[in-house]
């Protein structure tokens, strides 16, 4: 395998959906990204933008209209057979938003962790046993808890078993898709160290897709923003929370309210006018153009592309 | 300082399950001012959405109990209330708008005939005004259209519009007080923020009182003017939101704030979550819920329920050991 170059690397990546009429919904349009290895990108949008079927598209579950997408020096096929799922899954993991639906409840815990290495023949019978039970104290649970059901455990204590099924098998990729929405406060920063530890202990490279703004910047080495299937902006994740470039990122971030009552009072609110239009039939405008406060002619003519600004990618016309 | 527009004091309720009783709220107090907005925070399970649903009488009982305690508005009780008169004065004084509007909302009826509802039956208007009325508050929620818009089913509204739809409902009646459940919890940031912000306007314009729920600190902080603080069932403490976030007396509410990213510069921050999970109230704990997670706890706390202790400023109150002027500095 290579160590230099990005783990995962998405080139022009679509997927649409047909609807009925012959129209198309365009979820995905044109997204390309690196992923270094061993690096924590965050994946921040409203609901509608597409992060959750892109990160799905990068593993598998979806397949993809265009565009390739890069394994290390791999082409990872567009629609995976059978066989390319026994191939990747070893490789490239999920974790999935809600702890309640991702769990089938008439299995064991101890059965849902070990049905990866078991169907990639990854350790004997007896191996298995202590194989999970290893994974459930690294994950925080109980050896004992392997013969419960999900229906006993607390949403954050799901997370966990979602996290070491995910986990299990070693992979070197995992999408996260909002491991943490769903859970309390205080529960979500023992799942969030978790994902720390383990990224450290594994080496895992890791796509964490949320739309909390402020947690994504605190996990992740590097943030893009996707606003209808599309990337506006990505760089460092601080630089991106901090000082935003595009319009949309601007208003996201502005959106976003902070724990501290003075910085609340002083803030200028500048609310984002409208909803997240539908992603069919847009055309060739950018796709922010019907809610950007800085709307030019040239927007509705043409669709930015991602192009550097200072230490960043921005796709807007303002920076041209 | 003026009477206060509600006063709980006490409330406790109960609920039967297969399980065994679940005592969901165990004796909470607080009050809230004429035009403020009153904050109630805490993790799911800690009882704060039982404890507004028995205000304005959700709670489905049986199942459910209010076992004691007293809510006056205006000095009226209005808990346990079921003559008519007792709805009336909730329906009319308090709206109350929910967290998932998708299932609040009757799917086969026509928005704006689930608006004018109330009013037929509160006001005893008619049929054609209360209509006209609910165009009205439909423009107030800032929905566009709003006469194409009234005669739409609420699957053809997006979430954001349906929680405007929401508030037009319950201001319908012109209430006193609005009381907003995790209201903003399903949107996204964008939408989040202009409903909050439509929310905050409504109230100044009318002189309402608001009582949020929610277990969003963000959003506690832009919003609130008083905080309740609420744990395994009880108000572990109260104060003015700057009370709450700069100076909070309570470990747990310690122990939220250090569990969110501050939006510091660099990962100077680890995240310190609150280990282990609240308490089993089927079998609520004898002295303090928080004893399990607490890293400050002492032997005391595990007996005996802790005293509600002021703290300085006019309303700051806080439920915890730490505070008796009996606990000695050596822990």
């Amino acid at each position: 395998m290579m160590t230099s170059g990005p783990l995962i690397r998405a080139k022009s990546v679509s997927r649409h959906f047909s609807l009925p009429r012959g129209e198309v919904l365009r979820a995905v349009d044109q997204m390309s990204l690196d992923i270094a290895p061993r690096e924590i990108l965050g994946l921040v949008g409203e609901s509608g933008s597409g992060k959750t079927t892109f990160g799905k598209t990068l593993v598998g579950l979806l397949d993809r209209t265009q565009g390739e997408v890069w394994f290390g020096d791999e082409l990872l096929p567009a629609r995976y057979t059978p066989k390319d799922f026994a191939r990747f899954a070893t490789r490239s993991q999920m974790i999935f938003q809600d702890p309640y639906s991702s769990l089938n409840p008439r299995m064991t815990v101890g059965e849902i962790i070990a049905e990866g290495p078991r169907l990639h023949d990854r350790a004997s019978r007896a191996n298995l046993k202590d194989l999970v039970a290893e994974w459930l104290a690294r994950v925080g649970l109980h050896p004992d808890h392997a013969s419960r059901y999900p229906h006993e455990f607390s949403g954050g204590q799901r997370q966990r078993i979602g996290i070491a099924r995910a986990l299990i098998l070693e992979p070197e990729f995992v999408v996260c898709d909002e491991p943490i929405s769903a859970l309390d406060v205080s529960v979500q920063a023992q799942v969030v160290n978790l994902l720390g530890d383990l990224k450290a202990s594994l080496g895992l490279t890791l796509l964490f897709i949320a739309h909390d703004l402020s947690m994504v910047r605190y996990v992740s080495d590097r943030m893009g923003v996707m606003y209808l299937g599309t990337l506006v902006e990505i760089g460092d994740a601080d630089d991106v929370f901090f000082e935003p470039k595009h319009p949309y990122t601007k208003l996201l971030i502005s959106a976003n309210p902070e724990p501290d009552p003075r910085k609340e009072r002083s803030r200028t609110a500048t609310t984002i006018k409208g909803e997240i239009p539908s992603p069919t039939g847009l055309g060739n405008a950018c796709p922010f153009a019907s809610r950007c406060p800085k709307v030019m002619e040239a927007c509705r003519a043409e669709r930015p592309a991602l192009r550097p600004v200072e230490n960043r990618l921005v796709a807007c016309h303002l920076f041209e | 300082m003026t009477r206060p527009l509600l006063e709980v004091e006490d409330l406790a309720v109960e609920f039967d399950t297969h399980g065994g009783t679940v005592k969901a709220v165990r004796g909470v107090s607080f009050s809230l001012q004429e035009g403020q907005t009153l904050a109630v925070v805490g993790e799911s399970g800690c009882g704060k959405s039982v404890c507004v649903q028995s205000l304005v009488g959700l709670i489905p009982m049986p199942p459910g109990r209010i076992t004691k305690g007293s809510a006056r508005l205006h000095g009226e009780e209005i808990l346990g209330y079921e003559t008519l008169g007792g709805k009336r004065v909730r329906g009319q004084m308090i709206g109350m708008i929910f967290q998932d509007p998708m299932t609040s909302l009757n799917p086969t009826m026509r928005i704006g005939d689930q608006i004018a509802e109330p009013l037929c039956l509160h006001r005893g208007m008619r049929r054609r005004d209360a209509r006209k009325r609910a165009i009205e508050l439909l423009e107030l929620s800032q929905v566009a259209e709003a006469t194409k818009r009234a005669r739409q089913y609420p699957f053809e509204f997006s979430g954001g519009m349906l929680q405007r739809v929401m508030i037009a409902c319950a201001l319908a009646c012109e209430p006193r007080i609005l009381i907003a459940d995790e209201p903003t919890t399903a949107l996204d940031v964008t939408i989040q923020a202009q409903i909050l912000s439509l929310m905050r306007d409504l109230q100044q314009e009318r002189r309402m009182s608001l009582i949020l729920i929610t277990h969003d600190l963000g959003v506690v902080a832009q919003m609130a003017d008083e905080v309740v603080v609420m744990y395994a069932g009880k108000v572990v403490e109260t104060g003015s939101s700057d009370d709450i976030f700069y100076s909070s007396g309570h470990p747990y509410t310690q122990g939220l704030k250090s569990a969110m990213p501050q939006n510091q510069d660099r990962r100077a921050q680890r995240l310190e979550p609150i280990a282990g999970s609240p308490p089993d109230l089927f079998d609520p704990p004898q002295g303090c819920g928080y004893f399990d997670r607490c890293p400050q706890a002492m032997r005391v706390c595990e007996q005996h329920h802790p005293p509600d202790v002021a703290l300085g400023k006019p309303l700051h109150r806080c439920a915890c050991w730490l505070h008796d002027e009996r606990a000695s500095d050596d822990d």
